[in-house]
């Protein structure tokens, strides 16, 4: 029991940041599993969904200024997939992710320009900033919040690709881009599509993800944004749940390690287990096999 | 033109810049930001070419320049420490464990050695992976270097997360022209070996290049040690540049700068990187400046200009580049003196067409 006790704020935390990353995760593997692309931007997508939150909750209540966040960051999703990714469509594939780390630089860039290089205070959002007690440990609403909001929203998205038009044609264009495109779907919609629901979710997952944090610098998002990618690859990159599950275990285990003393290392066990995984098993925990990886 | 005559040509003309350099040392006065471009900047060529030898020639995308920098960079510090100040730098951890100090060439050395020494253990699992999961796999590589730079527990060694100061370093302007030249005239020298060739087989194809002969594991192993040895030199000289370091400055972010300088310098050119990387300090440090300072014609305020639009405008003119120019400057040809006549002489040709056509 005493074990528990001590041991609970750590799985606690884990299982909601875990949801968080989930979030992120799922705009990389389907990104991935339509343009065959690491999405390097997609961390800083999620920075500016939380900078576009600090500056207008400063103008307009949260009521406004959330909503607000959300069509924001998926405005910006779709501006950087038809400005950086669209014209390079025919390209190589290393162009197109030297095109992607591009879009990183300059998104940080300009994140760095218009906070000029200060952390800017997260606001807190009333209901998942209230903090509630779980047996013995002390905690902030949103540890609860994240892992059903994560769930909900993973469950509506399978909806989405499982029973919907778009959604068969999303299945379509990550099976074969070229056939799926005689049989008339509209291909650029199609990527789009995935972007808006990559950037939405990352813009939810920078909502509760920040709830935790009391400020906000450019480089925030970039750590989780290549955590959220080690567990879309851990899950099978391409496969939602997988990406989901991924994210929960990284979460989790990240946590027990800060928990065990071994910050330092927290992040290192990340990419670790992404070279494990990638060696032992290329496919992931959920992946369809493929060969070009190995 | 000959080969021989090209190669003598090139040979005078590197002569002369060394002059000019020589010259300009002599005549700006020491603080001058001309000088700090030229400093930094051929640091970030070596380190460039040494990325575009592995991502240019032989098509490995590996993004753990920075990681290998930052072992070059450590291993020069802790070796070349004099004993005497030992005590002030490690004060934290008793004077360190390392009681003895090498010479800086010794510690440049080592620098690529134990910097070729853990590509070698890290490309063993790494190499078999392709294109993007390569890229990803060496980046985590990257990161966890950076984490047990700052373990706590090898604090007596690294220092822990602190500073580590006064090893030797350079003033003049020609010392690191030097030495990067001669690691740049080694890795020209590779690539144009049967090994140089045999890594363009392999980025070109690696199926017709494994049915020609070439042994695809030994080789990749062997450019991404060459590569990660003069990274880990370009490291050492950046520690001296900056007489101070910390395993914090070497992000990823600095991986990514250098991948960029490689594009814009043209992927499979060793001059454009050269070039590139001039052009990349010298826009950052010093020509994009004026874009960081508050300004006023009369009582006109221009709006925008403040600290960081630099790096905004600079990064707008990146993307730029890598979308519209996806080449770069060079393509993957080289700078030469035939190739600059040959440039022109077309430019005349093409103005005599039009004048033909209208």
């Amino acid at each position: 029991m005493d074990f528990i006790n001590k041991n609970l704020p750590y799985l606690l935390a884990g299982i909601s940041v875990g949801g968080q990353y989930a979030l992120i995760a799922i705009g990389y593997t389907m990104v991935y599993g339509i343009l065959r692309l690491i999405n390097f931007a997609h961390g800083d997508i999620f920075t500016v969904a939380a900078l576009v939150l600090v500056y207008s909750s400063t103008i307009m209540p949260l009521y406004l200024s959330i909503p607000l966040t959300l069509i924001a960051t998926v405005i910006l999703g779709l501006l950087v997939e038809r400005v950086a990714y669209k014209p390079l469509r025919n390209a190589p594939r290393m162009s197109v992710m030297i095109s992607a780390i591009g879009v990183s630089y300059l998104l940080q860039n300009l994140a760095l320009y218009i906070t000029g290089g200060l952390a800017q205070t997260y606001p807190s959002i009333p209901f998942i900033s209230n903090s509630i007690k779980i047996g013995p440990a002390t905690t902030k609403m949103v540890t609860v919040v994240t892992p059903i909001l994560t769930i909900i929203l993973v469950f509506v998205l399978m909806q989405l690709i499982n029973h919907t038009k778009i959604g068969m044609a999303m299945r379509a264009v990550a099976n074969d881009f070229e056939t799926s495109r005689l049989m008339g779907i509209k291909v650029d919609n199609v990527i789009s599509m995935t972007f808006v629901i990559g950037s939405f979710l990352a813009a939810v997952g920078s909502l509760l993800y920040f709830t935790n944090y009391a400020s906000v610098v450019p480089t925030s998002g970039a750590m989780p944004g290549l955590k959220a990618f080690v567990a879309a690859v851990f899950g099978g990159i391409g496969s939602i749940p997988g990406a989901v599950i991924g994210a929960f275990i990284i979460g989790i285990c990240e946590n027990i390690i800060k928990g065990l003393g071994w910050t330092t290392f927290s992040d290192a066990f990340t990419f670790a287990l992404l070279i494990v995984v990638l060696i032992v098993k290329p496919t992931g925990l959920f992946g369809e096999k493929a060969t070009d990886k190995v | 033109m000959s080969k021989k005559k090209n190669t003598i040509i090139s040979a005078l003309l590197l002569l002369a810049l060394l002059a000019v350099i020589m010259v300009l040392e002599r005549t700006l006065p020491p603080t001058h930001i001309a000088l700090t471009v030229l400093k930094k900047g051929c640091i970030y060529s070596l380190v460039a070419v040494s990325m575009n030898l592995l991502n240019g020639f032989t098509g490995l995308f590996s993004l753990g320049q920075a990681g290998f920098m930052l072992i070059g960079a450590y291993t020069y510090a802790v070796l070349t420490i004099p004993v005497a100040d030992r005590a002030s730098v490690y004060q934290y951890f008793h004077g360190g464990v390392i009681q003895f100090s090498v010479p800086f060439f010794v510690g440049l050395l080592a620098a690529g050695v134990v910097s070729a020494i853990f590509a070698w253990l890290i490309g063993l699992p790494v190499l078999r992976l392709k294109s993007d999961y390569l890229a990803i796999a060496t980046l985590g590589f990257a990161e966890i270097i950076r984490a047990f730079f700052q373990w706590d527990v090898l604090g007596p060694i690294t220092n822990g997360s602190n500073m580590l100061r006064k090893y030797p370093s350079f003033t003049s302007v020609s010392f690191p022209f030097i030495v990067c030249g001669l690691c740049i005239a080694v890795m020209v020298l590779v690539i144009n070996s049967s090994y140089g060739r045999a890594f363009k087989a392999i980025r070109d194809d690696e199926i017709a290049a494994e049915a020609m002969g070439i042994n695809l594991a030994k080789h990749k192993q062997m450019a991404f040690c060459i590569s990660s040895f003069f990274a880990g030199v370009g490291g050492g000289l950046l520690a001296m540049y900056q007489s101070s370091i910390q395993s914090m400055t070497f992000k990823s972010s600095m991986t990514y700068e250098i991948l960029l300088i490689v594009v814009i310098g043209g992927l499979g050119s060793v001059t454009g990187s050269c070039i590139a990387s001039f052009l990349f300090i010298a826009c950052s440090e010093w020509w994009l400046r004026f874009l960081d300072v508050e300004t006023y014609i009369g009582d006109f305020k221009v709006p925008f200009l403040r600290a960081g639009f630099r790096k905004v405008v600079f990064s707008v003119i990146i993307m730029a580049i890598v979308l519209f120019a996806r080449k770069g400057i060079m393509g993957d040809r080289e700078f030469s003196v035939e190739g600059v006549c040959r440039f022109f002489k077309n430019l005349g040709k093409g103005k005599k067409k039009k004048e033909a056509k209208e």
